[in-house]
Formats: C-alpha cells, sequence, structure tokens
C-alpha cells in the first residue's frame, strides 16, 4: 500500500483548531486585494499531521537508523546535543534585525567559530555567511574576480577545474562569468601536472581543486600545482568537501590556497536534513582578506558587533537577506568545542583508518579498487566494471541491493571518470562490525549475481518500492497533486 | 569527545588488516612539510554538561525581549508538532533523496510541499527550495533571462520599494551575467509604485519587472496593473511574496490578466523560528511552461517496477551534478530540513488557520500604528492600505529611541534611516499574533513616556 497523501487526509470542515489563533479571517482591506477562494491546503487533525509525517519519516534512509557510506558527504554522527543547545529558546527567538545590544550570546559564538575556522584551515579570515557549499564556492570565486578586477587584471576569463571535481565547481565558474577549462586526472590520480603547465597562462583566473581530491587520494604534488597556478597569475580554491579526511592534520592555507570553503554540514557535522540546510563558511588568505563576504562578526574589547559595508567597502558584498544560517553555524561551534583540539585530529585519522580498511578488505574481497596502489583518504572507490562484464550487472544493481541488505548505497557514478564506480566514506563514526557488515553485504550480492544476475538487477524487494520509471516521472511530469488526480 | 566507536583492539585488528603500523602510516603519502605544527585556535575539549552550561547562559543574555521587528523575518507561533517531527532522525539525518526507494518519506513531503506552495502562489510548479528569499529573487532574476529569450536588453526593472536587501544580494549574485538592474522610484506619498512612474519605460526592451507585495513598507502594490503593464512589454514579472501573507492575498498566479511568471520569496513565516536570521528557506514557483528554465531540485510522482506509485528527483538534466557548467544554477544542497517544518505547519494550520494567523497579524499591526500614531508627533508615512506591516515617522532621530525601548526590554521595529534616510526620522513596525493588546499598551505608554524627555 503507498502512504496516502496528506491531502487524500483532508475532510472538509476538520480542523487542528488548537494551532490558530482564535480569530476571524476577515480583513479590513479593499477587496481587489484579496484572494477569491482559499488556497489548496490539507484539512487535517493534529494526530493526523503527526502520524502521516512520522510514518514518512519511516520511509527515509538515515544516519540515524543505517550506516550511510555515501561518498564526498561525510554522512557522520550528528550530536543530538548540537542540535538541542542550537535551539534553546533565546536563540530560536532572536531577531536577525535586532540590536547588538540583545544579541552577544550568539555574537560570541559566531566571532569564534571564525576563529576556530581559521586556525583549523590555516587561513587568515573566516566569513559564515555562506549557505551550503555551492554558496561558498560561489563567494570564493566571486572574490578571485573582485581581486583580479582591483587589479585592473581583465583578460583572465577561464577558470581551471580538474575532470574529477564536483559539478558545483563549474557551475560556479559559469555562474561567476567564467569560462571552464578541465585539467585531466593523471592514471595515479594526481592532477596532470603537464596538463596543467600547458593549460596555465595569461587567460587563467585560477583554478577550483577538491584535496583530498573526489578520486578519494591526497594529491601529492599540490606545492608544485600551487606554485604553478600562482606562477601564472591564477589563484587557487580549496573546495572543502573533503576536509574531513585531513582535518587537524593539514591546513588547506599551508598547501598554498587563497580562498577554500568549508562545508560545515559534512566535517562539522551538522545535519544533512534531507537536503539542507548546510553551510559554506569561507576562509581567506591574504590576497583575498578585503573581499570576504558580509556580514562578518568583529569583536571591540568585549563588545561583539556586526561588521558591514563600512568596515570592508571592498567586499563582494551580500549573499543572504541576514547572516545565513545561523542555527546551523551554532551546531558546527557546539560540535567543535565537543571535540576540542585533540578530537579534530581524532577524526580525520579514524576517517582515514575505516576508508583504509574498508578498502583493502574489499579488495581482499576480489573487489576492484580504482587506485590500488595509492592510501586512501576518508573515501575509496571500487569500480565494478569485471563484474558488469562478467555478471551484467551494475554499480546501480549493487547500490539497490546494498539497500535491501539495510546499508545505504555509496555515492554511485561519480567521479565521471571511473567507470561503474562506487564512492565510499565510512566516516570515523561506524563501528568496525558495521564495516564487516558491508564487506559481507557487497560479497553475498557478487555471490547473488553469479547465481541469479536478474533478480539483483530487480532489487530492491524490501523498501517501500522497487525502482522508480525516472523516465515517465520526467515525461509525464506529475509536480503536484491536484484533486482530480487519478492513480 | 569525537564521537567514535573504535576500542584500541578494534584499531589494532584494522590496522593489522591494512598491514599499517600505525594510524600516522596512513598519512604517509601527505608530505612532512605539509604538516600542522600546532592547533592554538581550538580550545580543549569540554564536556557535553559544560558546553551546556555555556550555551544556556549566552542563550539566556540574548533572550525576553519583546519583539516588534519585521523586516523580512516574523515572530509567528509555530505549533510544538512541527519541530518535534522535524527533528526526527529519519528527517534530520537523511541527505539529498537521490537514492530515491531509500528516501520515500522526503520525497513524498516534498512532493506535499510543492503542492502546497503552487496552491498558495496560484503557480503551476514549485522548486524542492532555495536557501533564502533573498537569494531565490537572485535565482528569480537570472532564470528570468534564461526565459524570457525575446528580450535581448537583460535589463531588469525593480520597483522602488522591493526589501532593499534582496536587491543587493540579487545584485551580487547576478553580477557577473551582464544584466542591469534599474531602478524605479517609489511614491513617497503613497510609498508605492504610481502606474505614471512605469511610462517612463514603456516600448522598451526589459526583460522582468521585480514586484514585492506587500512591499518593503508593507504597503499594497496595484499588483494587476502592474503585471498586466509588463506583459504589455513582453517583460516577465516577478513576483517576491510573503507566503503568510497569501492565506488572504490575491495569489501572483491570478495577477492582471495573465498571473505573475516567476513567484519568490522568504518562507520563514510557515513555522521557522527566527534564529538569527536562518536557516530559513526561498520558496520558487512558476509557469509549467519555464519549468526547465527553473534552478534547484524538483520532486514528481511515478511508477515502481510494480505500478505502484512513488516519488523521485526529476528533470535532473537542467541541475549542476549532470549538466556542470551548463546547467541553470549551482545549486546543490538546499534547505530541505526547513521545508520539511513548513509543509507540516502548513499541514496544521490549513487555509483557515494561516488565514486566521495572517488576519489577526495584521489586526495587531494595524492596532499598535494607531496607537503610536495617537502620540504627539508621531505619523504613519504612507497613506495607501498596508498588510502586517507599517511605517511611522516620529519627531526626532529614531536610533537613540529604538535604545532606550531596547533598554526597557522592547524591540521597537526597523530604523529606515539607514536604508531609506529621504524618509527621515521613519520606522517598520511589525505586530504578528505573537502580540497582545497588553503588549501593544505596554510599547505605547513606555514610548509616551521617552517621547516626553
Amino acid at each position: 500500500m503507498s502512504e496516502k497523501l496528506i491531502f487524500e487526509h483532508s475532510r472538509s470542515g476538520r480542523r487542528a483548531s488548537a494551532q490558530a489563533p482564535l480569530a476571524e479571517t476577515a480583513v479590513d482591506l479593499p477587496a481587489k486585494f484579496l484572494r477569491g477562494s482559499p488556497p489548496l491546503l490539507p484539512e487535517v487533525s493534529e494526530l493526523q499531521t503527526v502520524r502521516h509525517y512520522t510514518r514518512l519519516s519511516q520511509k527515509n534512509f538515515s544516519i540515524d537508523t543505517h550506516f550511510y557510506p555515501l561518498g564526498s558527504c561525510t554522512m557522520k554522527y550528528n550530536p543530538r546535543a548540537c542540535n538541542q543547545l542550537a535551539m534553546l529558546p533565546g536563540f530560536l527567538s532572536r531577531h536577525p534585525l535586532g540590536p547588538e545590544s540583545h544579541g552577544q550570546g550568539f555574537l560570541s559564538c559566531m566571532f569564534e567559530l571564525q576563529e576556530m575556522l581559521r586556525g583549523v584551515t590555516g587561513m587568515r579570515a573566516v566569513s559564515l555567511t555562506p549557505m551550503a557549499g555551492a554558496q561558498g564556492e560561489f563567494a570564493g570565486v566571486a572574490m578571485i574576480r573582485a581581486y583580479h578586477q582591483a587589479r585592473d587584471d581583465n583578460d583572465r576569463n577561464e577558470i581551471l577545474v580538474p575532470d574529477a571535481a564536483h559539478g558545483t565547481n563549474p557551475a560556479t565558474a559559469t555562474m561567476c562569468g567564467y569560462s571552464v577549462r578541465e585539467i585531466p586526472t593523471g592514471k595515479d590520480g594526481d592532477v596532470d601536472l603537464e596538463a596543467l603547465k600547458a593549460a596555465v597562462g595569461p587567460h587563467t583566473a585560477g583554478i577550483m581543486l577538491t584535496n583530498p581530491s573526489t578520486v578519494g587520494v591526497f594529491d601529492r604534488k599540490i606545492r608544485e600545482m600551487s606554485r604553478i597556478v600562482h606562477d601564472a597569475g591564477g589563484l587557487l580554491y580549496y573546495d572543502g568537501a573533503n576536509l574531513n579526511a585531513i582535518l587537524g592534520k593539514v591546513a588547506p592555507g599551508d598547501m598554498g590556497f587563497d580562498v577554500i570553503h568549508m562545508n560545515l554540514h559534512k566535517t562539522f557535522s551538522t545535519p544533512h536534513g534531507g537536503g539542507g540546510p548546510g553551510s559554506g563558511a569561507v576562509g581567506v588568505g591574504d590576497r583575498l582578506k578585503e573581499f570576504l563576504p558580509l556580514p562578518v562578526v568583529g569583536k571591540e574589547g568585549d563588545r561583539y558587533r556586526w561588521l558591514d559595508e563600512k568596515d570592508l567597502p571592498q567586499s563582494i558584498g551580500r549573499l543572504s537577506a541576514f547572516m545565513g544560517n545561523a542555527g546551523v553555524l551554532l551546531r558546527a561551534y557546539v560540535y567543535i568545542r565537543l571535540l576540542g583540539r585533540e578530537g579534530m585530529e581524532r577524526v580525520s585519522e579514524n576517517a582515514t583508518l575505516g576508508a583504509n580498511y574498508l578498502m583493502k578488505r574489499l579488495q581482499d574481497a576480489g573487489f576492484t579498487l580504482a587506485y590500488p596502489e595509492r592510501r586512501a583518504s576518508h573515501e575509496l572507490i571500487v569500480t565494478l566494471q569485471k563484474e558488469k562484464n562478467e555478471l551484467g550487472v551494475t554499480a546501480m544493481d549493487f547500490a539497490k541491493c546494498l539497500l535491501d541488505h539495510g546499508f545505504h548505497a555509496p555515492t554511485t557514478y561519480f567521479p565521471l571518470l571511473v567507470p561503474e564506480c562506487l564512492l565510499i566514506e565510512p566516516t570515523e563514526s561506524e563501528a568496525k562490525e558495521d564495516l564487516d557488515g558491508f564487506v559481507e553485504a557487497m560479497i553475498a550480492i557478487r555471490e547473488q549475481a553469479k547465481a541469479d544476475p536478474e533478480k539483483v538487477k530487480g532489487a530492491p524487494y524490501t523498501l517501500p518500492v522497487r525502482r522508480l520509471d525516472d523516465v515517465r516521472a520526467a515525461r509525464q511530469l506529475d509536480l503536484r497533486w491536484q484533486p482530480d488526480t487519478q492513480d | 569527545m569525537p564521537f567514535i566507536p573504535h576500542t584500541d583492539d578494534d584499531i589494532a585488528k584494522m590496522l593489522a588488516a591494512i598491514g599499517a603500523g600505525s594510524v600516522e602510516d596512513l598519512f604517509d603519502e601527505i608530505p612532512d612539510n605539509l604538516r600542522l605544527k600546532s592547533l592554538d585556535c581550538v580550545p580543549d575539549a569540554v564536556s557535553e554538561m559544560e558546553i551546556a552550561r555555556l550555551m544556556h547562559d549566552r542563550a539566556r543574555m540574548d533572550s525576553g525581549a519583546l519583539n516588534f521587528i519585521g523586516g523580512g523575518a516574523y515572530e509567528h507561533h509555530i505549533p510544538a508538532a512541527v519541530w518535534e517531527i522535524t527533528t526526527r532522525g529519519e528527517y534530520y539525518t537523511a541527505y539529498t533523496p537521490y537514492q530515491a526507494e531509500a528516501s520515500q518519506g522526503t520525497l513524498q513531503l516534498i512532493y506535499e510541499y510543492q503542492t502546497m506552495m503552487t496552491g498558495l502562489t496560484g503557480m503551476e510548479v514549485s522548486n524542492a527550495s532555495m536557501y533564502d528569499g533573498a537569494s531565490a529573487l537572485a535565482e528569480a532574476c537570472l532564470m528570468a533571462v534564461r526565459a524570457n529569450r525575446a528580450a535581448k536588453s537583460r535589463r531588469i526593472l525593480f520597483l522602488g520599494a522591493v526589501n532593499p536587501v534582496y536587491r543587493k544580494v540579487a545584485e551580487v549574485i547576478c553580477s557577473a551575467q551582464k544584466i542591469e538592474f534599474i531602478d524605479l522610484p517609489y511614491c513617497p506619498a503613497g510609498g508605492d509604485c504610481v502606474m505614471q512612474s512605469l511610462d517612463k519605460y514603456s516600448g522598451e526592451d526589459l526583460t522582468a519587472v521585480v514586484v514585492q507585495q506587500p512591499n518593503f513598507f508593507g504597503v499594497l502594490e496595484e499588483v494587476g496593473a502592474i503585471t498586466d503593464w509588463a506583459r504589455a512589454q513582453n517583460a516577465l514579472t516577478v513576483a517576491v511574496v510573503n507566503p503568510m501573507s497569501l492565506a488572504l492575498l490575491t495569489p501572483p498566479g491570478e495577477w492582471g490578466e495573465h498571473g505573475a511568471d516567476i513567484v519568490c520569496g522568504e518562507g520563514q513565516p510557515l513555522g521557522i523560528p527566527l534564529s538569527s536570521g536562518g536557516p530559513y528557506f526561498g520558496f520558487l514557483t512558476t509557469r509549467l511552461s519555464l519549468v526547465r528554465q527553473m534552478p534547484g531540485r524538483v520532486v514528481g510522482r511515478t511508477v515502481d517496477l510494480d505500478g505502484k506509485r512513488g516519488f523521485t528527483l526529476t528533470l535532473q538534466a537542467r541541475e549542476q551534478h549532470i549538466r556542470r557548467s551548463k546547467a541553470t544554477s549551482n545549486i546543490c544542497t538546499n534547505q530541505g530540513l526547513m521545508v520539511t517544518a513548513a509543509t507540516i505547519y502548513m499541514s496544521l494550520l490549513g487555509a483557515e488557520g494561516l488565514a486566521r494567523v495572517a488576519s489577526l497579524s495584521h489586526k495587531r499591526t494595524g492596532e499598535l500604528c494607531a496607537a503610536l500614531c495617537a502620540l504627539p508627533g508621531v505619523e504613519r508615512v504612507f497613506k495607501q492600505p498596508f498588510f502586517h506591516e507599517v511605517a511611522i515617522r516620529l519627531d526626532r532621530p529614531v536610533a537613540p529611541l529604538l535604545a532606550q525601548l531596547a533598554e526597557q526590554g522592547i524591540l521597537g521595529g526597523l530604523d529606515l534611516s539607514g536604508s531609506h534616510p529621504e524618509l527621515g526620522d521613519a520606522l517598520l513596525l511589525c505586530a504578528t499574533e505573537t502580540k497582545t493588546e497588553a503588549d501593544i499598551e505596554r510599547y505605547r505608554d513606555l514610548l509616551a513616556e521617552i517621547l516626553k524627555t
């Protein structure tokens, strides 16, 4: 049975009336401004609402319920204390435009968070305002543009991006008015230095890099790359998606990066929320300090205050109506305080330990690694090309079967340059027995594929739905319920 | 306390399996000269009990004031069930629903959300959310440029009383796209756009017209006439609206003869706490004919192998993970958890409940305005009808007054002298359904005291 839609529980005249004030709906405004009929919203009781959305929640895999080794997404435990303390009434009720005198508690947390992130990343200054990784990328590339413009260096129209990069990197470069040139990845997983040397020049505005890269290895020639790009007059942008791998071990600033974004919803354990909110705080080195997005929190004596256009006249400006995802930032603040200095390093050590253990176990079980000669960073890539050739089952089939085994699937078909790949990131918070269980499930799926490949291709069988018809979804667009919609 | 489960024995076994002597060996590909020497900026770890004490103390510093500030973020009552359900781990700790079979809860919820937002705005399709109202407007401007291929100028006309921060954010985010923003002054007497002021641009090539309803001052615009005028210029109408107001006000889909083309705004009034400005969520709805130009994720209904109803992300060919540099936007993560809260909020309130919240919020602002304007030296700034938020003018500078009020625990509104110096000593007021008659009297009495001095 499908779960009904909330609208299918609706009955005319049913109310959750304790939720709304006892007031008239009439309003003393000219009729020309008013709507003729009420909007289509369900009429349901409070219990029906609570039960419906509780039942829907049970159709989700989540970190709290399943091992969720989604590569590049850092699905680690989200401590409950972070949520509870960010949702204290004093924080929740504070209006964003309220006076600084009534915000010293919040502002002090933000200032300290800026300082801690600055140190961890080895940058000179931090702005917390970008609301997701992609907005952090936008802020970073916009700062690179502002830097070149401020120097009257206006011929730089190209951003370099490795072919393994996240899709947001080239999309961001386009949004910032740049054309994108892809740099190939070498056989060993590092960026192809010769190709990079050939690509840089007077048109290079900068390069966007992830290190460890999206192929799950630390690019050993990063200082060399930094020199090549800087010598050509370009700047280096660090995509912080994989910061969990080097937290407390290596600071991106020391690798030569001029600007970085951090995904606080990855490395600093704020929740992914089924697709957000994230937080993409940015850090900058000396070259880009003046261009930071606003607002930033400053401190004078023992008082905290917002820095604005008067303090940073060259800022690229504001990216949100207020100051970004403040509540997410509070969660990250609590997380870092709980971890402390020593905890930072233990995060990256254990994330790396888990990934290398998983890599070795999968290799020993006969799976093909994309980069068998390399250490894994905090994640690893298995390519199932051999299984596809021999058994006719794909990476997607493995992914769907894993769901039946009670594991969320790893990232599939990314990075694009490795065929039939699974990008697997166990994180530091998964126990050894869960990693072992994952390996056993992979082995069991391969055995089943040998015995009955069609069975594998039909998975999943135990979830609320089986494989969905994506082609129909895109061709017969049904993007909202309408009262006459038939099943 | 790094939330790591491994015992010493586990670690030993894992290292033995890897064939590494120590955890440190696992970092042997990282050049030594890159290794971080110290982390002085991060203090030593504290226990959960200690950080709880600290956060309670800090939260207490910020609490307790009676708030009459609006300006794009509104204090409404949030039913207890909203965040009880929203913070269930199955919503709170799930990722973006790429694996549809394991994410039907989130996917169905987003489909229900899309239905609710199209209903409120009177449009045909909704995406699964943007970051906030301001960035949603920026994306709406970029979308308008893609959608209106007939217009060559890439010029967007902003009516003067659009939230000035939204205007700035849109300019920052569109800054590299060679889009020209034109500002049309608002009428100093009415606070709205007078139709004659548009005449100057009649017959000119415009990509879109941006209008906010109610506008930044709370004043109601003649949105029907503006939308019709825009269409006559072959410009798209981008509507910026407060979703709460749409329980009562004409939905953008019904503005003028043909309705607005792209609708966006701040979703915060729908069950999201003020929380110093975020996380909130932006919404964006449009016509079906423009769906392929829409940024962000969208959920569609389909069937599974057995013909059973199911939900999945669709039209992904617009998005960055497929189209890369040719995507409609770089947006990836959106504000999913906020959408979860808003969907539960709208279910609990229903159309009638939302209308009651909206009408009482409006009534209270009207009462507050009347009470303050009865004091000597206080008057309304604009004569046109307002909804839910109103500007008043005082006979002296606003900032010191607000500071005095704040000392007494009242946040008396938003000082407009910074953003709109032409209005003189003006203050933007907002009372929602959360304010009682006694709260309003308290504000009036205190202001009367201060004004006597």
